[in-house]
């Protein structure tokens, strides 16, 4: 397995994230989707820290994913509260702040 | 001459501007509480400010006395003191001022009487005598700046008296705007001086004066020419001083006959050194008066206004005085004592003038007048007295003071002299002709009074003024020139008079003018008084005379020249900051509005869209970088 499976692997992972993102309405689904590309990105993250020897990479890994973790809390708290007063998680319903 | 430093009484000279001063500051804030002794307590101030300055001229004798006030402006390099200069030329100013002031005074609480402005109207003339004390009494020339607009701004209120005709309104507005472009030329003749010498008093300015080119102090001369033409009514902006008649008449006779219309001489005269500098600034204030001299009596020939007759009387006799000092030295004494005379006998006509409008129900209209010398006695008489000191019947005032001053003009001795003398004596005999059919229609032949009118004396208060005015006119002359003559008063401020070398015998000239005179006054007879007056002017009229009516076409020329091309550039500018300046403006702010609404509209609230937004822009930086590490 070389390298460059990883990389595309991750590349794939990300695309689907992105994707996932930018067609879903479900907030939930949505937010799983970000979280599918900030793992892709871990997935880069440790790879190259394998095929270089060093452990820079790990090391921002593990902040990526405390990162994660705390953001995954707020954020499913505004999504809570987003559907306690809309009865909808749907992220096209909470389109108030614009123009 | 040396100033010294003030004594005794003249060290409470400024009383003598403080005195008006305080008079018009309580009539003015006190308001209608003031109403039953307000006329009272102005004329009191006038008096009193008289009395001093009389007692202070007896002190003087012959000394320059500098009176140290306070510091009034000490900026930088500009340090103005104010102070006060009582030398005997400002003494006769002083006198003449009060002194007229103080019966015209006495006359306005008669001619007012039934005004329900009349404190209003007393507080103003204190102002203005206040005002015009500070111009003559300042040692520095912002002193007499502010005394000069001072004054500018007391005629503009007491013109504007009866704001609510129109034509005091507009009158008030020309004179102020007239005044206003002479009074330009008195600011820029200042700054020059401060700009080349650092210094405004009269001492530091006189004695600097020698050691600047030739060119500023023929500028300064030339600037200060004009300050004294806007204020003096002379060529080119006399035109504002006849429509000033619109104001009530003791104002004509105190500020537009006696004593602020004279200002200019004064300043021409006080800045003598000045002009000893340029004989170019000189010749011009000669051929200013010349000018002006002919123009108003050829235009008071015409006027059926009895009040514009005799301002345009006015204008043609100040004429006389510029014409007199800018003959230099051996005029300004001639200069200066027809001002004196002048201030008499023209108050004293303008008083009668105001009395005779009393009598007429407030017509102006000499058409219709006729025939009052038996209803108003004393009018007549007092008026008639002025009427003889004015064209200069011998012996009376004008008589000594107008003969003095052409034959200084022939004096220079060269053909410019013979013409300024022809033009002058030529003028005579037009004052005589004016003031004459003036007479002949006012007070002689048939009544031609309109329906309803009934001629009667004027009270004792307006005719006692008018007695005394009329008693100064016929003795004024004798006393100035020959009794005490004004020459050796004046000799600290102008030198040593020089024995002048007569080209034309003095008697030679006398008789002349004298003959000039009666053909003046035979002419009149046989133009007017010979003949019934109609009561309507006459349409079909020869061009001169029709010339004459518009004063010489003075207005036409000023709205042709002036008025109208302002109007343009007015209209001009307003086209410019309409389309131009706001038009960008406006569309700058068009522009920048429409496009950020515009803009706003990506603004959905759609996070998905924002969410595609910010991907591509991390795919542009992505490809951006790679673009630049590769390339």
């Amino acid at each position: 397995m070389s390298l460059t499976h990883y990389l595309v692997l991750a590349a794939i992972l990300f695309t689907i994230g992105a994707v996932g993102v930018l067609v879903r309405r479900n907030a939930i689904v949505v937010f799983m989707c970000v979280e599918l590309m900030l793992n892709s990105v871990n997935l880069t993250l440790v790879t190259f820290a394998r095929a270089n020897g060093t452990v820079d990479g790990q090391v921002m890994a593990f902040f990526v994913m405390v990162v994660a973790a705390a953001e995954v809390v707020v954020g499913l708290a505004i999504i809570m509260s987003i559907y306690r007063t809309r009865r909808s998680a749907s992220v096209d319903d909470a389109n108030l702040l614009k123009y | 001459m040396e100033t010294v430093p003030a004594d005794g009484l003249i060290a409470a000279s400024w009383l003598l501007i403080a005195l008006p001063l305080a008079g018009a500051a309580v009539l003015l804030l006190g308001g209608r509480r003031t109403d039953r002794w307000g006329h009272l307590l102005g004329t009191g101030t006038v008096v009193a400010a008289f009395v001093l300055g009389l007692l202070c001229t007896l002190q003087l004798g012959g000394r320059r006395v500098d009176v140290d006030l306070f510091t009034f402006v000490s900026t930088g390099s500009l340090d103005v003191q104010a102070g006060l200069l009582f030398d005997p030329l400002s003494a006769v100013f002083v006198l003449l001022i009060t002194g007229v002031g103080a019966l015209i005074h006495v006359y306005s609480i008669g001619y007012m009487a039934h005004d329900p402005r009349r404190r209003r109207f007393f507080a103003y003339l204190n102002l203005f005598v206040a005002a015009m004390l500070l111009l003559v009494l300042g040692d520095n020339f912002v002193a007499l700046y502010v005394g000069w607009e001072g004054v500018g701004l007391a005629s503009y209120l007491l013109i504007a008296f009866w704001h609510e005709r129109p034509s005091a309104a507009t009158a008030a507005k020309k004179a102020f705007i007239m005044n206003r472009v002479g009074d330009v030329g008195l600011a820029l003749a200042i700054f020059l001086m401060f700009a080349q010498l650092g210094t405004v008093s009269y001492d530091g300015v006189f004695g600097a004066v020698g050691t600047l080119a030739g060119g500023t102090v023929t500028a300064i001369g030339l600037l200060l020419l004009l300050g004294a033409c806007g204020k003096s009514g002379q060529f080119p902006l006399q035109a504002w001083l006849p429509d000033a008649m619109e104001g009530p008449t003791p104002v004509s006779a105190l500020i537009h006959a006696a004593t602020m219309v004279t200002a200019g001489v004064y300043l021409i005269a006080r800045c003598a050194p000045i002009y000893d500098e340029t004989p170019t600034a000189r010749a011009v204030v000669l051929a200013v008066g010349a000018i002006t001299l002919m123009i108003g009596a050829i235009a008071g020939c015409a006027q059926d206004d009895i009040k514009k007759v005799l301002a345009y009387s006015t204008v043609s006799q100040i004429g006389y005085m510029f014409l007199a000092v800018g003959l230099g030295p051996v005029g300004y004494v001639a200069g200066l004592a027809h001002l004196l005379t002048h201030g008499f006998f023209k108050a004293g006509l303008f008083l009668g003038a105001g009395s005779v409008m009393h009598a007429m129900g407030d017509s102006v209209d000499m058409r219709r007048f006729g025939g009052l010398a038996s209803r108003m006695k004393v009018t007549f008489v007092t008026f008639g007295l002025g009427y003889l000191a004015l064209i200069g019947f011998p012996f009376l005032s004008g008589f000594y003071t107008k003969d003095a001053i052409i034959e200084a003009a022939f004096d220079r001795g060269d053909g410019w002299g013979y013409l300024l003398g022809g033009v002058a004596i030529l003028a005579a005999g037009l004052t005589a002709f004016y003031m004459t059919r003036l007479m002949l229609m006012t007070f002689f032949g048939r009544p031609r009074w309109e329906p309803g009118v009934h001629p009667h004396e004027s009270p004792t208060v307006m005719t006692a003024p008018m007695v005394l005015l009329a008693v100064g006119s016929v003795l004024a002359g004798f006393l100035l020139v020959v009794a005490f003559p004004l020459e050796s008063w004046l000799t600290p401020v102008f030198g040593e008079p020089e024995e002048a070398e007569h080209v034309v015998a003095p008697l030679v000239v006398s008789v002349l003018v004298t003959v000039v005179m009666a053909l003046g006054v035979l002419t009149a007879w046989l133009f007017v008084g010979r003949r019934e007056v109609p009561v309507t002017a006459p349409v079909r009229v020869s061009p001169v005379t029709r010339a004459a009516r518009r004063a010489l076409y003075a207005d036409a020329v000023n709205e042709s020249l002036f008025m109208r091309p302002g109007q343009w550039l007015t209209r001009a500018l307003v086209f410019v900051d309409n389309r131009g300046v706001d038009g960008a403006v406006n569309g700058l702010a068009a522009t920048l509005g429409g496009s950020s609404s515009r803009l706003g509209r990506t603004q959905t609230g759609f996070v998905r869209s924002y969410a595609l937004s910010m991907l591509g822009g991390a795919v542009v930086v992505a490809g951006a970088l790679l673009a630049v590490t590769a390339g």
